[in-house]
């Protein structure tokens, strides 16, 4: 179904775009495009054997990501395609192809129209991103939910003196792949992207259509949204039983995130609250980070967050944090290679139970550059969501080319 | 009759010339090097950023600039980094104010986000260059105090020396010291930057400079050296686009993302 669907994606947009093309190569001779490809090797090793039957214990993996530019009409018209593909050494689940974007885009002084797939990303805290809603996760891609899926749409925005007007329609649902057999960081039974429904006769068809409001004033940034449609986070009732049903609900979401720059200090509020059917909740985040810019003057910055995180859900919020504390601390070399160094952790409040992540990255030469992850899950109590993954702390090593 | 009056009111000149302070002497040569640079309305060009190390050792850095020019406020512009390669499209979007804190926002193109960014950190590398944030901004006048030291004879040309004291505490830097070239319309020759301890850290030189619109002078060419470092960098300008017809819908959030991708 879903790539009947993106063939069909494919056609209108290629179309489209030709079409356009021989238009602005007759009209004016500014074509300009743009190359660009990353390939990545990783290994991700886990401390200890899988809980579940299969589950190995190391995993080696390639992926690539090609990308194509191009513009014209003095930057008005905009053609961009990007493809994601990855092979795992065992999860065949985490061996996936995606087209991360493929679209058109017309610009005319403050209005946008763009048509295809696309990635679009709303919020400001770190630890979780709450009110955005418009793509689905790539979940066997990121642990944080950073990896995002092509989301096809038509996306309208304005910009005027009160601000950013966007409206979006979403013609169709993508649904969120889940580690194989062999994976790690799952459940106890094996759940395929198939096994859950969509709550709508339409399925994957059923529309969805978001609006967002974003503006700035002075130090403040502010953006109002609200979503109604087919939720793209999933439902897991009676999970272990006989009963036990996955689906996708048709939900109203509404969302505001606030920035505000004080000094060195940023501040960041993010809350939805979401209703459908089955439940209705409300969700925060609201936090600071703190910049010691350029110490002793060697360049270097460190910066200290610290967000607290609220989900009305309690033990039932899939992302596990219904009163929790993000502590966590950045610190920017600023040199040649750009070296950077994420820590932090996550503390349950209510269970005591942590989750610490380290991210690291430095370039070598021009072209490659390496990363080390590790997330560890300390302490995980049987209430929690997570519980299920609390053997799969894992260290990561990704070296990467880029042309 | 009016050779008299013609005489009194040379006299009456000269002797403000006489009066005028090295402090307001040199606000009024900021102000007409200000002043010579207005009207290009808005810039676009194309960079290279050149850094070597003490051993010799280079990389280089592409980057697109845009400057919308403004007068009642400071001017707006729009950093889009071309490479290295696993930075592309990362961009930067500033308002400069000419005497609050500027407004500054950072696009991150892997994961589509508009984060913003706060302003104080002047001081620090840009890019791991021997340039600070701060070199890099618009020139304001506003944002210094003023002091004329000399005129002097530099590369040829009369050029008057004028010793700038950042107003902002959050500057790297005590002082600064700016050759303008009073031969070619108030262009910047050089400059030399005082650490907070006072002793000398950087040299800028600019080189290579074209007349554009038969106005504005722009440099193709900056040459940045630390003196503490043995460090240098080199920035190099291509073909300066002036009035080139950029609007303030070029310098918002969504051309950020347009730009980053």
């Amino acid at each position: 179904m879903g790539l009947i669907v993106l063939r069909r994606l494919w056609f209108v947009i290629v179309t489209f775009f030709f079409w356009h093309l021989s238009y602005a190569q007759s009209e004016e001779k500014d074509l300009q495009g743009d190359f660009e490809l990353e390939l990545q090797f990783d290994n991700r090793f886990f401390f200890k054997d899988g809980l579940y039957e299969s589950q190995e214990r190391n995993f080696l993996s390639l992926a690539a990501q090609p990308e194509y530019n191009l513009e014209w009409g003095k930057g008005n018209h905009i053609f961009k395609i990007s493809l994601f593909g990855r092979w795992d050494q065992h999860d065949d689940n985490r061996t996936h192809f995606d087209v991360r974007e493929l679209y058109y885009q017309r610009v005319k002084n403050n209005w946008e129209l763009s048509i295809g797939l696309k990635k679009v990303f709303w919020g400001v805290t770190e630890s979780v991103h709450l009110v955005d809603v418009i793509n689905q996760t790539d979940q066997v891609e990121s642990f944080d939910g950073e990896q995002k899926l092509g989301q096809p749409m038509v996306h309208y925005s304005n910009l005027t003196n009160f601000g950013n007007f966007e409206l979006f329609y979403l013609p169709y649902q993508r649904k969120r792949q889940f580690p194989a057999r062999e994976g790690r960081v799952r459940f106890p039974e094996v759940v395929e992207r198939e096994d859950f429904d969509i709550d709508s006769d339409m399925e994957e068809w059923r529309p969805s259509f978001a609006f967002r409001w974003s503006h700035y004033f002075g130090p403040v940034d502010i953006g109002i949204s609200h979503f109604y449609g087919v939720g793209r986070e999933p439902l897991f009732t009676g999970l272990g039983t006989e009963s036990q049903e996955f689906f996708y609900p048709i939900m109203n979401q509404t969302g505001i995130d606030v920035q505000a720059v004080t000094g060195p200090m940023l501040w960041k509020v993010e809350s939805i609250y979401r209703d459908t059917e089955f439940q209705d909740f409300l969700a925060l985040a609201v936090g600071a980070e703190y910049t010691f810019s350029n110490i002793a003057s060697k360049g270097l910055d460190i910066g200290v967050l610290l967000e607290y995180l609220y989900d009305e859900r309690d033990d039932l919020a899939i992302s596990g944090f219904a009163n929790d504390l993000f502590i966590a601390t950045r610190l920017a070399f600023n040199d040649v290679n750009s070296t950077e160094i994420l820590g932090g952790m996550v503390y349950d409040l209510d269970h005591k139970s942590r989750l610490f992540s380290v991210e690291t990255s430095r370039r070598i030469g021009d072209s490659w550059k390496v990363e080390i992850e590790a997330r560890i899950f300390d302490n995980l109590q049987e209430a929690e969501f997570l519980h299920f993954f609390r053997d799969d702390s894992f260290l990561q090593f990704g070296l990467s080319k880029f042309f | 009759m009016k050779i008299v009056k013609l005489v009194i009111a040379l006299l009456v000149f000269a002797s403000t010339i006489q009066a005028q302070s090295p402090e307001e002497k040199g606000l009024s040569v900021a102000r007409a090097a200000d002043k010579a640079d207005q009207g290009f309305e808005s810039s676009l060009v194309n960079l290279k950023m050149v850094l070597r190390n003490k051993q010799g050792q280079e990389s280089t850095r592409f980057m697109e600039n845009k400057t919308l020019e403004l007068t009642e406020d400071g001017d707006k512009s729009l950093i889009v980094f071309k490479s290295p390669k696993d930075v592309e499209g990362t961009a930067t979007l500033t308002f400069t104010h000419k005497t609050t804190s500027d407004d500054q926002w950072l696009y991150l193109p892997a994961i589509k986000r508009v984060k913003r960014i706060s302003s104080d950190n002047k001081s620090g590398p840009f890019m791991g260059s021997e340039f600070a944030y701060e070199d890099l901004s618009s020139n304001e006048v506003e944002k210094y105090g003023y002091k004329f030291l000399k005129n002097e004879q530099f590369n040829g040309s009369n050029n008057a020396v004028v010793e700038q004291d950042p107003v902002d505490p959050k500057s790297g830097y005590k002082r600064r010291v700016v050759w303008y070239n009073l031969d070619k319309n108030y262009r910047l020759e050089k400059i030399e930057f005082y650490d907070r301890k006072n002793s000398l850290l950087k040299t800028l030189t600019y080189s290579d400079y074209k007349q554009y619109e038969g106005k504005y002078w722009r440099a193709g060419k900056f040459l940045m050296v630390n003196h503490q470092t043995g460090k240098e960098t080199e920035l190099f300008f291509e073909d300066w686009d002036l009035k080139s017809g950029l609007a303030d819908t070029d310098f918002s959030q969504n051309s950020l993302r347009r730009a980053g991708r």
